[in-house]
């Protein structure tokens, strides 16, 4: 059972605040780290393998410091965004470079294991040059899990790949979480890291917003009040027959959009309510868009509801 | 010393357009060495404008720096480096294998094409020939740790590099004679002072000061290399 604590852990840069006072732990399983582009989420991941180190706070790897130290790298295995690698060399060549590097008693035994779990023993003898990036990101597990880590820290695997690696990969770190290691992606798309994850981890804007099992987080982003821009017949009194049920918490008559803005607060409520209201009054449904559905709103909705 | 950190640097080195500038500068040398030869003959001060200006003041120092900045900085650039460093390895025993690669490369070539040079141009006459590759050998070897260093700690190596081999030690060194005291080049002129013969070569820096420097610039710059190394932060790109 290996297990990474944050406790507090800040990181600047210079006077931007990357990290800010974040405290999570990440328990054996497999856990995404999600949030929006540009929340913190690699400087984490960069804490977490020892490639940075926070500026206050503590990142420990079962309850020792992973910065500057260097045997924690005999739990850890990393794969990282960059795609950069030897691209000099054939896939082959890398992994086995990657066992040699851990000291590994037979190098060629374990890069042969870990290209066979990945399924890239067809490409090895190629060049990592002429790999697609599906394919590097698979060579890049295959290094990681050379020397059979308990610990498996990978920055948004999923860029990039075609839907059948994606499952792919998915199947992979599904088995490797029920196997009891430790695995933790990145990703800023909930479907991705709801369809993989047991346990989320919600950052945003260099804090932490959220934790818990996917339910919790779909909830408490389904329970947040959601805007809709609303176009009927007859939009005066859609929004009077509207108001008068409690899910509605505004309405705005938008003369320059010729439209309703109406701010729902109960989500599956208004969207039964609307149908069944506009039906009974004979009014004809032009437009029902949500108005704020990006995700940058939705995970900012989520600091604010902390 | 790590077989398989060696393995990587030199085929990142050799394999890309970086060999053939490495094999261009030595084969221009002893190119022009035999020429010189056929058209002027055997004559000493030729030959020790050729090793000294062109081998040793500028091939040498190039070579160094190619193969210097060219172990390590490409890899920190692009960030291929982090495979290196996510290993249960001390980071010293990374430089140090960079740094023997790099010099590796001085040796065959810098070190070895001035001697050759120096056969063509003047045989053995004087020691002058073996005097020469002794100082390539030695600046080789500490050009190399200073440009490793360079490499890790700028992503402007080559040009901070560029800056000390030729404006520092040949344009600051001519007009300011106190700057030649912190030159690689004067304090690899005054071993090869001391193996040829008295008068053939001659340095500004006396052997007593240039030993101390040598080892401080090498072992020192090694030392700080693998010091910066093992602090080495990915700054997200976020």
């Amino acid at each position: 059972m290996t297990t990474i604590s944050i406790d507090r852990a800040s990181r600047w840069f210079g006077n931007v605040v990357a990290v800010n006072d974040v405290s999570m732990t990440i328990a054996p399983g497999v856990t995404g780290l999600l949030g929006p582009n540009g929340a913190g989420k690699s400087t984490l991941i960069h804490m977490m393998s020892g490639f940075l180190p926070p500026s206050s706070g503590s990142v420990v790897l079962d309850g020792v410091p992973i910065w500057k130290n260097q045997q924690a790298y005999r739990q850890i295995g990393l794969v990282p965004e960059r795609e950069a690698m030897y691209d000099f060399l054939t896939g082959w060549e890398f992994v086995l470079a990657n066992a040699e590097l851990h000291g590994l008693s037979d190098p060629g035994e374990a890069a042969k294991r870990a290209l066979a779990t990945v399924e890239m023993e067809y490409a090895q003898d190629r060049q990592v040059s002429t790999y697609s990036k599906g394919m590097k990101q698979r060579v890049k597990m295959a290094s990681a899990l050379v020397h059979d880590p308990a610990v498996l820290l990978l920055d948004e695997p999923f860029n990039g790949m075609d839907p059948r690696q994606r499952m792919h990969l998915m199947e992979l770190l599904r088995r490797f979480g029920a196997e009891g290691r430790t695995v933790l992606f990145s990703s800023h798309i909930l479907e991705e890291v709801e369809q993989l994850a047991r346990h989320i981890e919600v950052v945003v804007a260099g804090r932490h917003a959220a934790s818990g099992d996917f339910r919790k987080i779909r909830r408490l982003m389904t329970d947040r009040p959601h805007r809709y821009t609303v176009r009927s017949s007859d939009d005066r009194a859609l929004a009077a027959a509207l108001i008068a049920d409690g899910s509605t918490a505004g309405i705005e008559l938008d003369y320059k959009e010729r439209a309703l803005q109406i701010q729902a607060i109960d989500f599956y409520r208004f969207t039964e309510l609307v149908p069944r209201v506009a039906k009974e009054a004979g009014i004809r449904l032009l437009t029902v868009s949500p108005a704020d559905e990006s995700l940058e709103s939705v995970f900012s909705y989520l600091v604010a509801a902390k | 010393m790590n077989v398989t950190v060696a393995r990587l640097t030199m085929r990142g080195l050799l394999g890309r357009r970086r060999g053939l500038l490495l094999l261009a500068l030595p084969l221009l040398l002893i190119v022009l060495s035999v020429v010189i030869r056929v058209v002027a003959g055997q004559d000493e001060n030729t030959a020790a404008g050729i090793l000294g200006g062109l081998g040793l003041g500028t091939m040498v120092p190039l070579v160094g720096l190619i193969a210097g900045t060219g172990a390590i900085g490409p890899e920190i650039d692009d960030g291929s480096i982090i495979y290196l460093l996510a290993k249960p390895q001390p980071r010293w025993k990374i430089i140090v294998s960079k740094l023997v690669v790099a010099i590796g490369c001085s040796v065959v070539f810098a070190a070895l094409p001035t001697y050759i040079a120096g056969l063509i141009l003047f045989g053995t006459f004087e020691n002058l020939t073996l005097g020469y590759t002794i100082a390539a050998l030695i600046a080789g070897i500490a050009y190399s740790a200073l440009f490793l260093l360079f490499g890790v700690i700028s992503r402007h190596a080559v040009v901070w590099g560029l800056m000390y081999a030729l404006l520092w030690e040949t344009i600051v060194g001519t007009y300011v004679p106190g700057a030649q005291t912190l030159s690689v080049h004067q304090w690899a002129l005054s071993v090869g002072q001391k193996i040829a013969d008295p008068g053939v070569i001659s340095s500004s820096v006396h052997l007593p000061t240039a030993i101390p420097l040598l080892l401080v610039a090498t072992v020192g710059g090694a030392w700080l290399a693998a010091a910066r190394l093992s602090r080495l932060t990915l700054a997200g790109e976020e």
